[in-house]
């Protein structure tokens, strides 16, 4: 009866959730039903084009689905989250700690500790009963994150999906410095001139940004079971060996790794939806699909701080100003929806 | 004699009156700007802290305005600041520029030495005339701090943000222009009135102690407003220092109004039993204030490389343990990357929101089934 009833249910039509997290190096797209199934998922690069990724994106999910979407709430995350608001229309516009950690507890019910590399930044989460109870991010040093790691991949002409499985082969790690990138790469070098192997040299590196980042990101805190590594470094197996090896713990990594931002800011997109009566504020697909975007900026003269305004227009019309210290272009677009949502 | 001094938040307003009473022509340095910044930056030692890179786009920007005497307090201790006056003069020198320093070193506890010190600044006036200049600067400080205190209690509270920042920002306007104690008396009784008529909507509101280093809290420039932000994002925040209790405590010798300064160095032990430069101690000690008065988090701030906020920031982890309040540390540079510091500040309200939520509706979120109540 039960299944026949979850059946029936399906057979009703479904409606969407659409997460989007925005980051520096890519871009994550998940399609979630109403039940919290994900329907798809979208992994691109970045490229430094955000709203190419967006539209790039989107158009992938709407091309696999091959139907009329029926989109009621949408999620942004990351650093480019204001722009994929501005481009789809979000309900909900959360910074990347939250959206982690709604994912990780949905996925794993009772995780104590996230962690999270991704290109640029990294963070550790920690939860207790399902609420986040601190959390830190990198500051000033990237050296532990994906791009150092994108970088060294290259120089050593090894792609970067391989990388992961070098390091794994290896039986011995050699020492290489974690404080800070350049000695890391330095390192690197001179080991590889005094002949030790690659696999030995790449697990080497895996320990060393683990040991920055726990210095560094994790800076003391108190890392409990059950852990969840997440964020596009988690494919990086060598990383995950490392992490137990120094940790002397179990880390498990989500199926859905590299999009669990995406998946956190759909599953609060929904959240949100269920508890406001408002109509959604998806723009709908023929506004980010056919439309042709644009952004400019230009300084503005009006005081001293000559603040850099970004203008993103659609076709001829002005859809968000943002750069302004004072609030003086963006607030003469989006002032009434602004007092709305409050 | 045309003089100038370095900004420091709305200290500027008191300071320009005090100066005018000395019957000295004052030329304030232009607002804080991107402009400032990279002058600063250009010529200050790259390893000195932003308050130093600030000071010195300040001053280059004064005297290109025309004036040539710069008023700069100075310091001791383990800090810095304590070099940044004969280190500003000297590059200023090595620039080129044709200006007199004059260096005000903190005279704690003697009130007479302060007199004597500012009335050597005035040309040709009278220890009464002194007297009474800074009576009429401390007079327009309290003033700027009661419209400060007000709209950081209005700023989380109120419905348009943008508004009451509006009316904040020219109360103060009123405030510097005014040159009668009656004037600011009105302006800012007026000013309060039009706060506290914007209406309010009822939403819960945190409250977030701000502890750090001095200048990098009252001078909102250097901390990409993170006040206003968490404002805007409904937390009231509290700052652990305003610039009277600073003067009354170090200028004033605690002299002029009932200081807190000894109860909170008491609160900073046994974390912290040293004075370690800096207000490293006044950090911990406020920090651990803040949570005995169930404040719902605290963040930290300070310069990058700040060394007494760094040892402070070292023994935070203890204090958020021991006295069960959440802390977040933030340090500052020149960067124009201000995504980076709302998606910290944005990601630790929603924790302290979502936390604060849960406990006052009772329901443990155990397990897929309360997923979304994270």
């Amino acid at each position: 009866m039960r299944s026949e009833g979850k059946l029936l249910r399906e057979a009703i039509i479904v409606h969407y959730y659409l997460g989007v997290d925005i980051g520096s190096v890519s871009s994550n797209f998940v399609l979630m039903d109403q039940y919290g199934n994900i329907r798809e998922k979208v992994y691109l690069r970045t490229l430094g084009n955000p709203v190419k990724a967006i539209k790039e994106g989107f158009a992938q999910i709407k091309s696999r689905q091959g139907e009329q979407l029926d989109i009621r709430g949408v999620g942004t995350t990351g650093s480019g989250r204001h722009l994929a608001d501005v481009l789809l229309g979000a309900d909900v516009v959360k910074n990347e700690i939250t959206a982690h950690a709604v994912a990780a507890s949905a996925l794993f019910p009772g995780v104590r500790t996230i962690i999270e590399i991704g290109g640029q930044d990294s963070k550790i989460i920690i939860l207790k009963n399902g609420i986040v109870q601190d959390f830190a991010m990198n500051t000033v040093c990237a050296a532990g994150t994906g791009s150092f790691l994108d970088q060294q991949a290259a120089r050593l002409n090894i792609a970067i999906e391989d990388f992961g499985d070098y390091a794994v082969r290896s039986r011995q790690g050699i020492r290489i410095a974690g404080r800070c990138g350049v000695f890391a790469e330095s390192d690197m070098i001179h080991k590889q001139q005094m002949g030790y192997p690659a696999e030995d040299i790449i697990m080497g590196l895996c320990e060393a940004l683990v040991r920055n980042y726990l210095n560094n990101v994790a800076k003391g805190k108190k890392i409990e079971e059950p852990i969840v590594f997440q964020g596009g470094v988690a494919a990086n197996a060598g990383i995950k060996k490392a992490f137990e090896k120094v940790l002397n713990s179990q880390v498990q990594v989500p199926e859905p790794y590299e999009v669990m931002g995406a998946i956190g800011s759909a599953m609060l997109a929904q959240e949100q939806r269920a508890q406001s009566q408002a109509p959604g504020n998806y723009r709908g697909d023929d506004f980010i699909l056919e439309g042709e975007f644009k952004s400019s900026s230009h300084e503005c003269k009006g005081c001293p701080n000559l603040c850099e305004v970004v203008c993103i227009k659609r076709n001829q019309e002005i859809l968000a100003y943002w750069g302004d210290r004072c609030k003086k272009w963006e607030n003469s677009i989006n002032r009434q929806d602004k007092l709305q949502v409050i | 004699m045309k003089v100038t001094f370095p900004h420091m938040g709305n200290a500027h307003i008191p300071i320009k009156a005090l100066l005018k009473g000395l019957k000295l022509e004052v030329i304030p340095p232009p607002p804080v700007s991107k402009k400032t910044m990279e002058l600063g930056v250009k010529y200050s030692p790259e390893f000195a802290c932003l308050p130093l890179k600030v000071n010195m786009g300040n001053f280059i920007e004064a005297i290109e305005a025309g004036a040539d005497t710069i008023v700069m307090a100075g310091g001791w201790g383990p800090c810095r600041f304590g070099y940044y006056a004969q280190v500003e003069r000297d590059i200023l020198k090595n620039l080129n520029y044709d200006f007199r320093m004059v260096i005000l070193e903190a005279p704690d506890s003697r009130l007479s030495d302060l007199l004597k010190q500012v009335k050597s600044l005035g040309e040709n006036v009278s220890l009464w005339e002194a007297w009474k200049a800074i009576k009429f600067a401390w007079y327009k400080l309290n003033a700027v701090e009661k419209l400060e205190r007000h709209f950081e209690y209005y700023l989380p509270r109120v419905v348009d943000k943008d508004k009451v920042e509006k009316i904040f920002d020219d109360g103060l306007k009123n405030i510097d222009q005014a040159d009668e104690r009656k004037e600011v008396h009105d302006f800012t009784n007026i000013c309060l009135k039009k706060m506290q008529e914007q209406p309010c909507h009822n939403q819960p509101v945190l409250r977030i102690g701000l502890v750090g280093e001095i200048y990098t809290i009252l001078e909102p420039v250097t901390n990409y407003h993170v006040a206003r932000y968490m404002g805007r994002l409904n937390a009231e925040v509290t700052r652990s220092i305003y610039m009277s209790d600073w003067v009354n405590d170090h200028l004033l010798g605690g002299w002029i109004k009932k200081s807190r300064h000894a109860e909170i160095i008491n609160c900073a032990s046994p974390y912290l039993n040293y004075w370690v430069g800096g207000h490293g101690r006044e950090t911990v000690g406020y920090t651990v204030d803040f949570a005995r008065k169930q404040y719902d988090g605290v963040v930290q701030i300070g310069p990058l490389t700040c060394m007494p906020e760094i040892v402070a920031q070292s023994v935070l982890g203890k204090v958020s343990e021991r006295e069960g309040i959440p802390c977040m540390t933030m340090y500052f540079d020149e960067h124009s990357g201000e995504t980076g510091i709302y998606t910290r500040l944005e990601a630790f309200i929603d924790m302290l929101q979502r936390k604060s939520y849960l406990q006052s509706s009772f329901s443990t979120p155990i397990g897929v089934d309360n997923k979304f109540v994270l």
